[in-house]
């Protein structure tokens, strides 16, 4: 019997996504105990209604953004401008879409610009050809991608203020409202949008061979290369996912608060997207991922979040927890922390140094 | 053996400098009153603690490195220092050797971890972005103003000069700090072992210079910087406030980029910084007399210079590799 | 070899890295006041010589003598220290910095605190001036010719006063005026009576200024000999001459190979070229023959290799498959033409060591295939195990992490992974080094079989043998350039090794 239980365990933590289910286990665990109602589910409006709900509404676009960010970083790249292509995509969608409200028969109705479909078709457009502008930088002109994607992230939110000429739109249009607010089968709508992405995105990397071929980049590019794969191909084609990724959040965003501030949308949700991936167990070094245990990660940070609101602690220290949380699992990923804290020194002497030359 | 045509970087730093005066001629072209001494003393005014900053980043990107966080650290010292003088009531001569302290330990704590951990700069400096950023935040949401009597006269003395012009204090302090770089890069060990290091950090391994220190001890100077930097800067806005300074490190990046200080590393000018400060601020000025554009683009024309400044470095590299001979 | 009147002496050096047993029980011996050539192909050792007499590796047995006294350097700034200094290849200086800066970093003369520049220059100045070099000493080291840049790495080397003087592969980019500049160098060091190890594989230029040769091996001494008695065959036998006593017999005798037959030509390249690594060349590749590329250390044979494969554009030339004009200028394009490339260097252009031996051994076929006609994972565990039965790879199975395989194993993985893809030519370079005798010989009679089933191999190998062995025709190559093509009974050991020592 305990052997059985020993192999369980073993499979358990050998399996990759034995550390995010666990992170998530103990935020949920903290919760049942500390948290008044986490768990309280009940039925209002002819919809699922409760603080745990709640946390998976939030965190919708939080987990399409993850998608994204997995891929870029798992061809050993990263995607800073995220939070700023939410601006923009919101931005767009919101001035496309305009504030206008009508008198129809002596009734008051919202109307809208253009076609809503054909809104969020431009906003989606737009996205993805910000992303492959970072596409671009990284692969064909061979600029890093933490200063590529700076560009755009500081450039962007500039672009988000030119779209919305400084003013924050408001969005009357009710039927865009409910892709954020709105709820179906008693689910939230975002839900249904993070499922679908998901779906299509795990079929395009499992069920062809760009998984393969992106794990293969992030892990060894030269080699990759060398063996036929069109490596600048596959790495312009994750930052413009990461892109639409980035503008289909937006336009959650957006919709959640019936409004575009270009300043404010998405502001500094690079950082939890990072640290969605690495939560999910993902090396920020590139080579194998898990989309999966990306949105555990993303449901892990969203809870903490909900959580430091429930207890009444200033939501200002999630910014300061998250940064830590990120070093920690930095210094756990670095072997060199790995070797010194737990295992025995090797023989000092010779050119161990050569690697931390290397790093600057 | 004397070559006679000039290296392409110290041509990158004569582009610089001509881009600049070639701005200040458009501007002086285009709207009456720009041609004045004290518009462009006013550029220095403005932006003296970008000067500061950059002058930090140009040496972390000497040695090949990258620091995203001095934005935020910047914030954090206006704001703290706002703190303390304000609710606790501390004097400025407390203040401000504490807000240099604290930013030389940060500086150091990230240079620790890239260094003796080997993660890699960006991931780290990316989280003391954030870690700065949010301590700001714990610190207070909302604005708080700095009454304080030194601050205030730092803040709007003027030091007379001829022409019936004048410059602040920070435009004093950004000058010293940028004669204080000019000596140490060219003048001392610590200065030249950084160059070293930029250039192939392999050979200065095994030429025995002390690289893991000089890493360390950089981006400590950089977190001096910024801490300067951001005492300049709450000279300034006279405020500490969670939303200063956000995106300023893609100034001070490009700032020495467009100076002539390639990401690559082995090579940077503080003069080139210097100006790639006024190029930044000679937009702004433009844009300001123009009227009617938001200010918002002066972000994205920086943005832009960026762009194509370090395109062009990556062409000239790519020629250089392939005209080398491969032994 | 007497001790008495040794400088550096190296005794019973053992060195291991994982798997690898890189040198065995090799002595080395250096007098003063003489020039000691280092001699082996790829893998005999050398390097790692070098990196254990300057601290670089620590030995893992045996001893080093300095001058009669025990030395252990622990690192190059020690070796220095000791006053061995070490020119390397790449001369390891900073490019960006003044060639004065660069005699003087980390040890710059001070004035009242600051840097002494005009000292700095001044003494430069002299330095070079002594070694016949007058150049502008501010000028970045970047701007001047590698021969140049070797310079001022000896003079750096002399100035912090070496006593023991490496040169490792100094002439590789030097034309013969500057070969014969720093051979004037070297001559007047040696008349100082500093010692000078100098590691080459330019044959004229060991009996032009050698004094004693070392050869090593796989890792193991061969012998030390004076350069003045030991004839260049001799001496090129001893490199990479008749590795294995008591072998097979050649699979094919010398009058039962084919001639090449023009009807039968896969590839035909015309004046093909790589501006820096490769002299424009013209080969011909025919169905079903084993092409040899022989040839020294750093003769062009990958270079060859990667230009046909379209690592390296080709920027002269053209290149005719099967009666029609190709551009190759990415690998992509060369595999869609039938070319399959398995780099020397395993680690880091062959495997990618975090996959698994199933991943690896697809990859190149997937690749080919395209992102959407994916290879479904029951097909791929199919093909992988086919693949370890058919070569005998020895892993725990298809999921089995590749990194965790000996070489040998690694090296059939990618073989399969080539082999897979169905090419029309495979080019093997270096297929069988850092194997073991068995594996060796699996792959040899695998190169054979392929060929006789009407596939093109082209094969390079730094074994001489292996290569008369398994060939059809071969190609020599020397110094970036073809030299001759040697077919039919011409194939025979001895007369090749002529032919590359040029005699």
């Amino acid at each position: 019997m305990m052997e059985k239980i020993t192999t369980l365990w073993n499979k358990f933590t050998s399996s990759k996504l034995c550390w995010p289910l666990a992170a998530l286990c103990c935020v949920l665990l903290f919760n049942l105990f500390f948290t008044k109602d986490f768990f309280a589910i009940e039925i209002k409006d002819g919809h699922f209604y409760g603080v745990s709900i709640d946390v998976l509404n939030r965190a919708t676009p939080l987990m399409v953004l993850a998608i994204g960010m997995t891929l870029v970083i798992a061809t050993k790249g990263i995607d800073i401008s995220v939070g700023s292509v939410i601006a923009i995509s919101g931005a767009v969608v919101a001035s496309l879409i305009g504030g206008k409200m009508e008198f129809v028969d002596g009734v008051q109705t919202f109307v809208t610009l253009m076609p809503m479909p054909l809104a969020i078709l431009v906003a989606l457009l737009i996205s993805t050809l910000l992303g492959m502008w970072n596409g671009l930088l990284v692969s064909k002109v061979g600029i890093q991608p933490i200063v590529a994607t700076l560009i755009l992230m500081v450039a962007g939110r500039g672009i988000a203020q030119l779209i919305t000429q400084g003013q924050i739109i408001t969005i009357y249009y009710k039927p865009f409202q409910f892709i954020g607010t709105g709820f179906l089968l008693g689910f939230p709508f975002g839900l249904f949008i993070v499922a679908a992405v998901f779906a299509l995105t795990l079929y395009a990397v499992r069920k062809t061979a760009i998984g393969m071929f992106i794990e293969a980049i992030g892990i060894n590019a030269v080699a990759s290369k060398f063996a036929g794969i069109d490596v600048n191909k596959y790495i312009f084609s994750v930052y413009a996912f990461s892109g639409l990724c980035a503008g289909i959040a937006g336009l959650i965003i957006c919709s959640n608060v019936s409004s575009a501030d270009g300043n404010n949308a998405g502001l500094f949700i690079e950082m939890d997207a990072i640290l969605a991936v690495s939560i999910g167990g993902n090396s920020l070094d590139g080579g194998r991922f898990s989309i999966v245990g990306s949105l555990i990660g993303a449901l892990v940070i969203q809870s903490i979040t909900t959580t430091i609101y429930a207890l009444g602690v200033p939501p200002e220290i999630t910014l300061v927890v998250k940064s830590v949380v990120v070093i920690i699992i930095c210094l756990l990923q670095s072997a060199t922390f790995r070797k010194i804290v737990f295992a025995k020194k090797a023989e000092k002497g010779g050119m161990i140094d050569e690697k931390n030359a290397a790093q600057l | 053996m004397k070559k006679m045509q000039l290296s392409y970087k110290y041509i990158n730093l004569m582009i610089t400098i001509l881009l600049f005066f070639a701005l200040f001629g458009v501007g002086s072209a285009l709207y009456t009153g720009f041609f004045s001494p004290q518009v462009l003393l006013n550029m220095l005014i403005d932006n003296a603690f970008l000067i500061i900053t950059a002058i930090g980043m140009t040496f972390v990107l000497i040695i090949g490195g990258i620091d995203l966080s001095v934005g935020s650290l910047i914030a954090l010292v206006c704001m703290f220092s706002a703190y303390l003088l304000e609710m606790q009531h501390l004097s400025p001569w407390i203040v401000i050797p504490a807000m240099l302290l604290m930013g030389v330990v940060f500086g150091l704590i990230q240079g620790s971890f890239i260094h003796f951990f080997n993660i890699q700069p960006f991931i780290v400096t990316l989280a003391g972005m954030f870690l700065a950023r949010g301590l700001c935040y714990v610190i207070s949401i909302d604005t708080i103003m700095i009454t304080d009597p030194f601050y205030l006269l730092a803040a709007t003395y003027r030091i007379p000069l001829p022409f019936d012009s004048f410059i602040s204090i920070s435009v004093v302090i950004a000058l010293v700090l940028v004669l204080a770089a000019l000596y140490l890069i060219n003048y001392t060990q610590f200065g030249r072992n950084m160059y070293a290091m930029g250039g192939n950090a392999q050979s200065a391994l095994l030429m025995g210079l002390p690289v893991g220190k000089t890493k360390v001890l950089v981006y400590g100077l950089n977190g001096f910087c910024s801490a300067l930097s951001g005492i300049v800067f709450s000279f300034y806005m006279l405020s500490g406030y969670g939303l200063h300074a956000v995106g300023l490190e893609l100034d001070a990046i490009a700032s020495a980029v467009i100076g002539g200080t390639p990401l690559t590393g082995g090579v940077g000018f503080i003069t080139g910084t210097f100006f790639g400060v006024l190029i930044q601020g000679v937009i702004q000025t433009i844009i300001m007399f123009q009227g009617t554009l938001s200010s918002w683009w002066t972000k994205i024309a920086v943005a832009f210079l960026l762009c194509l400044f370090i395109v062009l470095q990556r062409i000239v590299i790519a020629r250089k590799e392939r005209s080398k001979s491969i032994a | 070899m007497d001790g008495n009147n040794s400088l550096l002496q190296a005794k019973g050096i053992y060195k291991i890295f994982p798997g690898v047993k890189a040198l065995t029980n090799v002595d080395f011996e250096l007098k003063p006041g003489e020039i000691h050539c280092l001699m082996g192909e790829n893998g005999a050792g050398k390097s790692t010589l070098i990196k254990v007499l300057t601290g670089v590796e620590i030995l893992d047995g045996g001893d080093i003598f300095l001058d009669g006294k025990s030395i252990r350097p622990r690192s190059p700034h020690d070796a220095q220290g000791l006053g061995i200094s070490t020119v390397y290849q790449e001369v390891n200086l900073c490019p960006n910095l003044s060639v004065a800066e660069n005699i003087f970093i980390g040890r710059e003369p001070l004035r009242f605190g600051r840097i002494n520049w005009k000292e700095i220059n001044n003494r430069s100045r002299l330095l070079l001036a002594k070694m016949n070099l007058n150049i502008d000493v501010t000028q970045a080291l970047e701007r001047y010719s590698v021969a140049v840049q070797q310079m001022v790495a000896i003079a750096r080397s002399l100035d912090i006063s070496a006593k023991v003087l490496i040169l490792d592969e100094p002439t590789s980019s030097l034309d013969a005026k500057e070969v014969g500049q720093l051979f004037d160098l070297l001559r007047k060091l040696k008349a100082e009576g500093m010692g000078i190890v100098f590691i080459t594989h330019f044959i004229e230029q060991v009996y032009a200024i050698s004094d004693r040769i070392t050869i090593l091996r796989n890792g193991e001494l061969v012998g030390c000999y004076e350069t003045a008695a030991l004839p260049r065959v001799q001496l090129i036998a001893k490199m990479i001459g008749k590795a294995f006593e008591g072998f097979e017999k050649s699979y094919k005798k010398g009058e039962e190979r084919d001639t090449p037959d023009d009807r039968n030509v896969f590839l035909q390249a015309s004046g093909v070229g790589h501006k820096g690594s490769i002299n424009p060349f013209d080969l011909t590749i025919n169905k079903g023959e084993v092409l040899g590329l022989v040839g020294l250390l750093g003769s062009g044979r990958t270079e060859v290799a990667r230009t046909i494969f379209g690592i390296d554009t080709a920027d002269s030339g053209e290149i005719v498959i099967k009666g029609k004009i190709v551009y190759l200028n990415t690998p992509v394009d060369a595999i869609a033409h039938g070319l399959a490339y398995c780099s020397e260097n395993r680690k880091t252009e062959g495997i990618i060591d975090a996959l698994t031996v199933r991943e690896n051994l697809v990859v190149a076929l997937q690749a080919k295939l395209g992102w959407r006609k994916y290879i479904n994972k029951k097909e791929q565990e199919k093909i992988t195990n086919k693949y370890i039965k058919l070569l005998d790879i020895k892993t725990s199975g298809p999921e089995q992490l590749i990194k965790n395989l000996s070489g040998g194993n690694q090296q059939k993985v990618l073989l399969a992974r080539w082999l897979l893809t169905e090419p029309d030519l495979l080019i093997l370079d270096e297929p069988t080094r850092g194997i073991d005798i068995g594996a060796k010989v699996e792959i040899q009679r695998l190169i054979l079989s392929l060929a006789a089933g009407g596939m093109s191999v082209v094969f390079i190998s730094s074994e001489l043998d292996e290569s008369v062995r398994c060939s059809n025709r071969m190609v020599v190559l020397r110094d970036r350039e073809k030299i001759a093509e040697i077919s039919g009974a011409e194939i025979d050991e001895k007369y090749i090794m002529q032919t590359i020592a040029g005699v």
